[in-house]
This record gives structure tokens, C-alpha cells and sequence, in this order.
């Protein structure tokens, strides 16, 4: 698994920042940890572009360092951190959906530069809010720094590892980097919201700056442009020193609690899923994130606790909790009788719930419905012998042997040999076949990363094929723009249409067409690797940072 | 090995024994593939098609915005080497332009930064050769001389600065510079100073050795030239 992760890292970070910032990450994630010099010999580059690179991957988040026993500096990439790239337009819709637009462009400016500071990030956003506007309105900067408290507060943004303060003591700065515990979400005092109206000037001086100090700036044009961060004045920013980034395990969290409510959505009825969103929030406060059970709550608190616009009475809110707590999946479960029934959410079963039933597709969509019968009876009847898996299926024995021998030639089954006699004859030895969920999700999340690998090196294909065909269009359209501009009539523009003849066009059409469907399918893959990812134990979508 | 008896009276005499793998006449082997395996697998059953929808298609477009904006990002590292056919003459001259590219482009926090990664702008030291007690104090005079009068006092104080925390930078890190930079940056600094006295000296104008507009065309956008005249 390692391999093809290492692969799509690599491809990866080869679109995203570049040729020589691939070649360093590839290097560091299938070698290990190496110092500067190894990695400039290693990878052939000169010491500058490796320094280059290391320098993006640690902005990024997504690389580590620390003194190795001869005093140098060893770097380690991590891959998984790479791997988030593909879930970035997913965390910056799912900010849109909870904070508006306001949260969508703080989450992406942030994903844009890696680590940011508070400051910076609400100047940013503040102006490319004003110019999306019409023209004479204006946004707050306010406004936008309230949304990013908000952000703070809820954990979707935290601080980045700073070096301590007390550095008196000969601690090598460097590789110290602590953050608090009850620091990492604490704003600094000088970008308190209230500060801002006490001290009114704050936010005009911010418009000042904003109008005389940034010309360097090329937001001008465009209004969502990553430009060199040397343009702002790190020097005026109150809160210097304090970097922000992206809380990556929380928007985890998140889509992880949207996976199983919506399942519970279209299992029983919409009350449930309110039900249970309402055990979710009253538990962040007594449970740790992440736990795979949450703290027993009694059915008052969530009654009370309900919102009032589902109208449920007390029994109506009993009979559900013993239905989802009777439920299968084992999602909700009861835990004693006081305070009108102590209730615990168990998310580590209803990721697995959720997983089976991923899988299951997975196998009905590959090999057939009868497979998928075949595999549904091993997951519930957990070990089954040949004959018996042939006659609980109701399918005829011949295609039952067949059916269940593809799946155990692809790994979604596995087999035990219970020998009756000391010598392992054939003929007197059961052959139970089951399923191992960790075994086949794992195999599965191998095939995904490969997949979305082979994703994007097809889209990269397509791309270098049509690469004269795309080159001209784009010469078309920037002809036919200043045309435009500079007022040319319509026999002139209908000329500069004809350049590209209709065949090109059909074609540039099919390409567009095949590439949104490739990225479509990249973004799709996506879901499912989370899923897996997260129900697996030790794959780090799910640790807290 | 005891098959080989038993296959003498065959017509083709083969490396395995035919009986011993359950076969009794040669003619029901399976045929043997004469062409390359098939470059995918049969596809049994058709995928399903892809989820559609108001949020597929913002999603979509979000990816490719932010690809998009990430390539103009000064995050994207393009390779600044330009492969030259042959060596050319003009190369000396023209090679002054690539080598703005070199610096980062944005500044990260140096605070949690290692700070063996920065990296040190080369300028033209020029009179290094000829050693003066005072280096900063000279080299504010060349970089005097070489801007334009109408500088302001407060550029050359920026300079100063600059020179400066390079010069801090240098002292440091000066061991490291000679155990990790090649001995070929050396020699491309002393090319710089061969260059910058031969350009105080020469009659021709830089722009002499003009390569025309097809060279270097091959690399789309590595390399700006010097202005056309």
C-alpha cells in the first residue's frame, strides 16, 4: 500500500507544485529521512532547488524535521499529508456550507499558502470579497475576522507549533516546536474582535495600509491570486508570529459525522438523524474527539437538547432510541436504565457499518448481484464451509463453487483449514471461508490509491496530447479578447472564430468533456478512500494533531 | 528427470513430460499464445455513472480553480534549467537573466523554519579582488556607482541592510557554504567578476549577441531575455 502511496503522492504534489518539489517528496517518502546534502545527492537537483523545495513542503504542512544523533537536521515527509491534497475542494465546500462565503475563501486562502497569519489571511480575504462585490460595496474586515474566530472556535483552524518562549535555556529552537494544548486554538490578544471596537482605528488603519501599501500586490487583476507573501508588510501585523492552519483531522470529524447521519437519513427517517445529531452535539463537550464511543447521555438531556422546531414529544423520542438502539448496526446502544436510559453513540461500528456496505457495492458492482449475496451471507454468517455457503444462497452448487472461488482468488475472502486428523488430509479437513474487514478494506484502499493514480496520469495523458490543440485555442481566445477590447467589428471577430476549424473544436470539446469526467471520478474515489481511511485503525486520517 | 526415457519417442522432444501433468496425447495441450497478453482485463460489467448534481459540479469547479491558481502560486517550483545544444558565446552574456529566479519568492516564518534552508542571493561581489579593509563600505561605493544617480539615499541604506545581513548571513553559515556548495559556483562567481570588468570595458553593446527570436524557443517561458532592441 505503501507503493502505490507513495506514487499518487507524487503525482500529487508534481501538479500542485512542480517537477522538482515531486522529485524531493517522492525521494523522502520511499527512502525515509535524510539530511540536506543526501537529499541534493539522491535526487541529482542543485542545493538550491532543494532547499526551495523543503521550504514549500514544510509551509505546507506536510513535512517534519528534527536533529538526528550527529547533530544534523533530517527531514521526513508525510505522505498522508500529501494525500489530503485531493480532499481540498471538500473541505473548502463543506466551510462554504457551515460559514458562507466569507468561511470559503479563509479556508482556501489557507489550503492556497499552507500556514498564515491572522492578519494577513482577514486583508486577503476582505479584498477579494470587495472586488466579487458590486462595485461600491464593501465587506468588513470585521466581519471576516469574526468568521475566522468562529473557525478558531469550533477547531476547524488551529495554530501552528511555535518555538518556546522561554529560550533562555540553550533548548535547540529548531526542533522544540511546542504547541500548548490550551494554546492552540487561542487567539492572540491583538486580533481580539472586541478590540476592534474599542479601538476603532485598528480596522482604518487596515484600510490604509490596504489602499497605499500594496501595489506590489497582483490582486488587482485577478482576484484569486496566490502573490509572494514578502509583498505584506510582515512587519505591521499585530500578531506577529502567530501562523494559522488548516485543523485537518476536525474537518475529519466533520465528514465523518455527515457520512453516518446521512446513512441514518435514508435508513429509518429523517427524526433519527436529528436525534442522533443531537447526541453528537451534546457529546462533544463530555467526549473526547475522535473516541470511538461517546460519554453515556440520558434521554432528558437529549430531550432537552432536541431542536424545537422537530416537535417530538418525550415518547416519541423513547421509542426511537430503543429502535435505533434494537438496530442492527449496533449504532446507538443502551447503556443503563438511569435518567430515563443512559444511551452511547458508537461511531467506531458505524464507520464499520458503513464500510460493509461500501464494500458490498463494491463486490455486487464488480462480480455481480450473486456474488454480492454470496459475500453479504459471509459477513452475517461469519464462517461457512463450502457446502453450506452452497446451500444457504440458494444458488445453484456449480455456480455457488464458482462465484465464491473468484472471490477468494481476489482476496475479499479468506480461508481457514480446521484439520480434523493430525496428518492434514484433503478429505477430513474443514475449509471455513470469511470475511476479514480489515484484510479486504485495506486491499481495497490500495486499489483506490491506485486508481486515483492512474486518474490522474490518464488526465495528465490527454492533456500532453491535445497540448497543441489547447495552446492554439488559448491564442485564439486571447486574439478574440483584445479584439474585442479594442472594439473590432463582427467580421473580424467571425474570422478569428473560423481559425479554429469545427473537427478542432469538436475535438477540444470531447477533451474538455473527458477530463471534467476524470476529475469527476478523482473527486468520487475520493469519498470512498476517507471512508476506508478512516475505519481503518493506524492509517492517520484520524489522529489528532 | 525420469520423464526424459518416456519423451525419446515423441516427434518434438520437450522440457517437461507431458504424462506426468495429466495429458495422454501432445495434441490436447492448450494452444500456446503467440501474441502479447491483452492490455486490459475483460470488463464484465459496466461502472456506474458518476454522481451528478448542483454540488458535483461546484465541487468540480472548485478543484479545478484552485489547480489552476496553484501553478500561478509562487509554491510552484519550475526547473530553471535550459538544456543548451552547444555551448555559444552569447550564453555569457545572456545567462545574467536567469539567475533572478533564484531567490524563494515569498518568505516563510524563519522563526520555525530550519535555517539551513535559506538561501543566499548570489550578488556580484565585484571588488572582491582587490582586498580593502572595509568590504561593506566598498560595497555600497560599487553599488553607488552602478545605480543611477537619482537613487535615494533610502535605497542605498536598503542595500546597506541587505549587504549587511548577507555578510551576517556569510560569516555564519561559511563553513556550511564551502562543505555543501559546489566548487562550480566558485568559478561562477569569478566568471561574474571576468563579466562585470569586461562589461565596463567594452566598446559593444550587450545586446550584440542577439540570438533572434527562434532560440531558446523550444523552452516555453524559462527564460526572459534582455529587452529587444
Amino acid at each position: 500500500m505503501a507503493q502505490s502511496q507513495v506514487r499518487l503522492g507524487g503525482l500529487l504534489l508534481q501538479h500542485q507544485y512542480g517537477e522538482i518539489v515531486e522529485n524531493v517528496g517522492a525521494f523522502l517518502a520511499a527512502k525515509g529521512s535524510f539530511t540536506l546534502k543526501d537529499i541534493a545527492e539522491g535526487t541529482k537537483l542543485g542545493i538550491n532547488e532543494v532547499k526551495k523545495a523543503l521550504c514549500v513542503l514544510i509551509q505546507h504542512n506536510m513535512m517534519d524535521f528534527e536533529r538526528n544523533r550527529r547533530g544534523l537536521l533530517e527531514y521526513t515527509i508525510h505522505i498522508n499529508k500529501v494525500l489530503f491534497i485531493t480532499r481540498y475542494p471538500r473541505y473548502i465546500y463543506c466551510a462554504k456550507t457551515l460559514y458562507g462565503d466569507v468561511g470559503e475563501f479563509l479556508v482556501e486562502e489557507l489550503l492556497s499558502h499552507g500556514q498564515m497569519l491572522m492578519s494577513h489571511v482577514c486583508r486577503r480575504v476582505s479584498e477579494r470579497i470587495t472586488q466579487a462585490l458590486e462595485a461600491g460595496q464593501s465587506v468588513d474586515e470585521l466581519k471576516v475576522r469574526k468568521t475566522f474566530v468562529e473557525l478558531v472556535e469550533t477547531h476547524f483552524l488551529q495554530r501552528v507549533a511555535a518555538p518556546p518562549s522561554d529560550s533562555a535555556d540553550k533548548v535547540d529552537e529548531e526542533t522544540e516546536l511546542q504547541i500548548k494544548e490550551k494554546e492552540m486554538f487561542l487567539i492572540p490578544p491583538a486580533m481580539d474582535i472586541d478590540y476592534g471596537k474599542v479601538n476603532p482605528t485598528v480596522s482604518s488603519s487596515g484600510k490604509r495600509k490596504r489602499e497605499d501599501g500594496e501595489e506590489g500586490d497582483k490582486v488587482a487583476k485577478r482576484p484569486r491570486s496566490t502573490s509572494p507573501l514578502s509583498d505584506e508588510k510582515n512587519e505591521d501585523a499585530p500578531d506577529k508570529g502567530v501562523y494559522w492552519h488548516i485543523n485537518f483531522t476536525r474537518f475529519h470529524q466533520f465528514f465523518r459525522d455527515q457520512a453516518v447521519l446521512s446513512a441514518l437519513n435514508s435508513k429509518i427517517d429523517r427524526y433519527a438523524c436529528e436525534i442522533v445529531r443531537t447526541m453528537l452535539r451534546v457529546s462533544e463537550k463530555t467526549t473526547v474527539p475522535l473516541a470511538p464511543t461517546t460519554h453515556p447521555m440520558s434521554s432528558h438531556e437529549i430531550f432537552q437538547s432536541l431542536p424545537p422546531e422537530l416537535d417530538l414529544n418525550r415518547q416519541t423520542l423513547g421509542e426511537y432510541l430503543t429502535l435505533l438502539a434494537e438496530d442492527k448496526t449496533e449504532i446507538v446502544n443502551k447503556a443503563g436504565e438511569s435518567g430515563g436510559g443512559m444511551y452511547i453513540l458508537n461511531m467506531q461500528k458505524a464507520l464499520e457499518t458503513l464500510c460493509k456496505a461500501s464494500i458490498e457495492s463494491v463486490v455486487q458492482e464488480r462480480f455481480g448481484s450473486k456474488c454480492s449475496r454470496i459475500f453479504r451471507l459471509l459477513l452475517m454468517k461469519r464462517h461457512l464451509e463450502q457446502k453450506q455457503v452452497e446451500d444457504m444462497a440458494m444458488i445453484p452448487a456449480k455456480e455457488a463453487k464458482e462465484l465464491l472461488y473468484k472471490l477468494f482468488s481476489e482476496n475479499f475472502v479468506t480461508m481457514q483449514e480446521i484439520p480434523k486428523t493430525p496428518d492434514h488430509a484433503p478429505s477430513r479437513t474443514f475449509y471455513l471461508f470469511g470475511i476479514n474487514m480489515h484484510q479486504v478494506s485495506r486491499m481495497l484502499l490500495d486499489r483506490c490509491y491506485k486508481a486515483m493514480g492512474n486518474l490522474i496520469s490518464r488526465r495528465e495523458h490527454e492533456n500532453t496530447e491535445n497540448r497543441r490543440l489547447v495552446e492554439k485555442s488559448q491564442r485564439v481566445d486571447a486574439i478574440s479578447a483584445s479584439l474585442q477590447s479594442s472594439g473590432a467589428d463582427t467580421t473580424q471577430m467571425s474570422e478569428v472564430e473560423e481559425m479554429i476549424t469545427p473537427p478542432e473544436r469538436q475535438q477540444l470539446n470531447k477533451l474538455k468533456h473527458d477530463i471534467n469526467k476524470l476529475e469527476q471520478s478523482e473527486l468520487q474515489l475520493d469519498e470512498t478512500i476517507f471512508l476506508l481511511e478512516s475505519y481503518l485503525p493506524g492509517s492517520e486520517a484520524m489522529v489528532l494533531y | 528427470m525420469g520423464g526424459r526415457g518416456r519423451g525419446r519417442g515423441r516427434g518434438k522432444p520437450m522440457s517437461f513430460d507431458i504424462e506426468s501433468l495429466g495429458f495422454q496425447n501432445k495434441k490436447e495441450l492448450p494452444k500456446s499464445k503467440e501474441e502479447p497478453p491483452p492490455l486490459y482485463p475483460p470488463l464484465e460489467f459496466k461502472p456506474v455513472s458518476l454522481q451528478e448534481g448542483e454540488e458535483a459540479d461546484y465541487l468540480l469547479a472548485l478543484k479545478q480553480e484552485f489547480r489552476g491558481s496553484m501553478r500561478e502560486s509562487p509554491y510552484f517550483i519550475k526547473p530553471q534549467s535550459t538544456k543548451r545544444d552547444i555551448e555559444r558565446y552569447s550564453d555569457k552574456y545572456q545567462l545574467n537573466g536567469q539567475n533572478k529566479g533564484q531567490g524563494l519568492g515569498w518568505t516563510p516564518n524563519w522563526n520555525t523554519f530550519p535555517k539551513e534552508l535559506r538561501i543566499r542571493e548570489k550578488k556580484p561581489k565585484r571588488l572582491k579582488v582587490s582586498v580593502k579593509p572595509s568590504l561593506s563600505v566598498t560595497k555600497v561605493k560599487a553599488k553607488g556607482q552602478k545605480s543611477d544617480s537619482k537613487e535615494a539615499e533610502n535605497k542605498l541604506k536598503q542595500i546597506l541592510q541587505t549587504e549587511e545581513d548577507g555578510d551576517d548571513d556569510e560569516d555564519e553559515d561559511e563553513e556550511e557554504k564551502k562543505k555543501k556548495e559546489a566548487e562550480g559556483e566558485e568559478e561562477e562567481e569569478e566568471e561574474f567578476y571576468d563579466d562585470e570588468d569586461i562589461e565596463e570595458g567594452t566598446d559593444y553593446a550587450l545586446s550584440y549577441f542577439d540570438n533572434g527570436e527562434d532560440y531558446l524557443d523550444a523552452d516555453d517561458d524559462a527564460l526572459e531575455d534582455g529587452p529587444v532592441y
